[in-house]
């Protein structure tokens, strides 16, 4: 028979079929959602627990919670926290000028000269050494070091987060730094380009996002620290603009203070500085977000 | 290493940091008289105990195309890359026997890299442009020579891009970032930020292999027209290209060293496009021209 048989008419079926890999990839979804929330949960249970508690105090008689001062006597109610907050922007603003740069040379050093040799291992070994100190140690040891000598300050403070933040910086900065592709480098060398040159002008500016957002993650952590700040900054209620003189004080370390008293009035401040340095960090991770997606888009 | 200096021109200067060699003694022949760039003798490039690349000797001529060919792993870029230092990136990269530029030995203990790459530039297989802008591409290298007039830069850019042939296509986007435009236009950029600091040599390794055929045509058209004013070497696994576009070619291969079992590129041969194609002197050149092995 030489002529084609025609096939007996079967439908085609494309829809989907009941069958054990349609049922794993669902279960996997469920999975996935349910981790989520599992994650998701206690944050925003955070959130509205803190924004519940907090914003009635940090808003009553707006902007007093944020201008007046401490009380001396805590069991008083009423506003502020206003030293706090100033100390909070101090304390981690120092830190972030002490951290970052000598972070971001330490990171080019490792990454572009030192590499391999015996120092750059040994500093690769003592940045990591070091973000595994507890952050109550590192405060003890700045207590030791500086504040018994000079006093309690909010540069003794500013220290210990610096000593906080120092390896997370030199760790991110290094991992941008060998993103960076060879073949820039190559390129600027190829021009003439001296090392420093090329480090300056090509392989930092081509890692800047990236080092800033491993920074601003850093400094978001450091604003949040209070273990360290216990021993170097006393306690303060006044404002005290002075970065080297007088005790200061921080929202964090205030939170702790006023959380531990078993007064109303007290409490309620707490809520309301847990309120603000919610904020603060957020306002912080923000900026860093809108800052590395403009220099992205420059690109 | 005795410098060997030109017959109509006084020996050069004791180099400290800057290169400095005769000015041109003759104009250039027809013949065999172009003036000698590249000197190499016995040539051998070892990355730690691997023996890359031996005896290489040859002459590149000042204004003309030299291409390198050969099979995959035979030391054309490693070769390449000697000449302008490029070497001195990787560490446990040595190189033995001389390499001469002018008549001053590229590796001396008193030449610095940085200079040699002011005097000879390179131009990479897969574009590279700066994520900046396609202005401070171009700018870059003479930025980092010194040059702040922007006056000056401007023109320098323009002149640039007009010698390799982007101008019209980027005038009006100087501005944008350099990651913004074709594959073959960022190559030609990347030409033009080559050209911008004025070298006497242009190294390309196998700059049209990323490219597609109408690009790689804008480039050897370059090429012609850019050999006027630099000597340029280009390395390509492109056989056609190099007959097309070079006046002299070299051909290396790679030998199996049976004593330590180590693949090592050796220079086979060395003349005239046109006689290297057409008539080649060694057996195994004929055989790779021919096509009896990759």
């Amino acid at each position: 028979m030489t002529g084609m048989e025609p096939t007996p008419a079967t439908a085609l079926d494309l829809s989907a079929r009941l069958s054990w890999r349609v049922a794993k990839n669902a279960l996997m979804t469920a999975l996935m959602v349910l981790a989520f929330l599992v994650v998701a949960v206690p944050l925003v249970a955070i959130l509205w627990s803190v924004i519940g508690k907090g914003m009635s105090t940090a808003f009553a008689g707006f902007p007093d919670f944020f201008i007046k001062e401490i009380p001396v006597v805590s069991r008083r109610p009423g506003p502020g926290m206003g030293p706090a907050i100033l100390g909070t922007l101090m304390v981690t603003g120092a830190a972030t000028l002490l951290a970052v740069p000598i972070g971001i040379l330490g990171a080019v050093y490792l990454h572009e000269y030192g590499v391999t040799s015996k120092f750059a291992r040994l500093v690769r070994f003592m940045a990591m050494v070091m973000t595994g100190v507890p952050s109550i140690v590192m405060g003890l040891f700045v207590y030791i070091v500086w504040t018994l000598r000079t006093g309690y300050s909010a540069f003794g403070g500013a220290l210990a987060l610096a000593c906080l933040m120092l390896p997370v910086v030199i760790g991110s900065t290094e991992q941008m730094l060998k993103l960076v592709p060879a073949h820039l480098r190559e390129a600027a060398y190829a021009l003439g380009a001296s090392k420093s040159r090329t480090i300056m002008t090509v392989v930092l500016p081509a890692a800047l996002p990236g080092i800033v957002s491993g920074s601003l993650l850093a400094i978001a952590r450091a604003a949040g620290e209070t273990a360290p700040l216990l021993f170097a900054l006393g306690a303060a209620t006044a404002y005290n603009p002075h970065l080297f003189d007088g005790a200061s004080t921080a929202l964090s370390v205030q939170i702790f203070a006023n959380a531990n008293t078993s007064f109303v009035g007290s409490q309620e401040r707490a809520w309301g500085a847990a309120l603000t340095l919610v904020f603060l960090t957020f306002f912080i991770t923000l900026v860093a977000r809108i800052f590395t997606s403009r220099l992205a888009l420059k690109r | 290493m005795n410098p060997a200096p030109a017959p109509a021109a006084s020996p050069p200067a004791p180099v400290r940091s800057r290169l400095s060699f005769p000015t041109d003694p003759a104009p250039v022949r027809a013949t065999d008289a172009a003036p000698v760039v590249f000197d190499l003798q016995a040539l051998e490039v070892y990355y730690g105990s691997f023996r890359a690349v031996r005896d290489v000797t040859m002459q590149i001529r000042k204004n003309e195309i030299t291409a390198f060919i050969g099979p995959s792993g035979c030391g054309k870029t490693t070769v390449l890359r000697c000449l302008n230092r490029m070497h001195d990136v990787i560490p446990g990269a040595r190189v033995r026997g001389t390499a001469m530029y002018h008549g001053i030995d590229l590796y001396g203990p008193d030449v610095s890299a940085t200079e040699v790459r002011r005097h000879v530039g390179m131009v990479f297989q897969k574009p590279n442009p700066f994520p900046k802008s396609i202005y401070d591409n171009i700018a870059f290298g003479p930025r980092v020579n010194g040059v702040k007039d922007k006056k000056r830069l401007d023109e320098i850019v323009e002149k640039s891009l007009r010698g390799a042939a982007l101008w019209d296509e980027v005038k009006d986007r100087l501005q944008h970032s350099a990651l913004g435009i074709s594959g073959g236009q960022q190559q030609r950029l990347c030409i033009a930020r080559t050209i911008a600091v004025e070298p006497e040599v242009v190294l390309m390794d196998e700059p049209c292999s990323a490219l597609d055929p109408i690009a790689t045509t804008r480039i050897e058209d370059l090429m012609r027209e850019l050999k006027s004013r630099f000597t340029i070497v280009i390395v390509t696994h492109n056989m056609q290209q190099a007959a097309r576009v070079s006046d002299r070619t070299a051909f290396f291969t790679v030998e199996l060293d049976s004593a330590n079992d180590q693949r090592t590129g050796i220079l086979v041969e060395y003349d005239r496009t046109s006689k290297m194609f057409a008539n080649p002197s060694d057996e195994r050149t004929e055989n790779y021209m021919t096509g009896r092995f990759g």
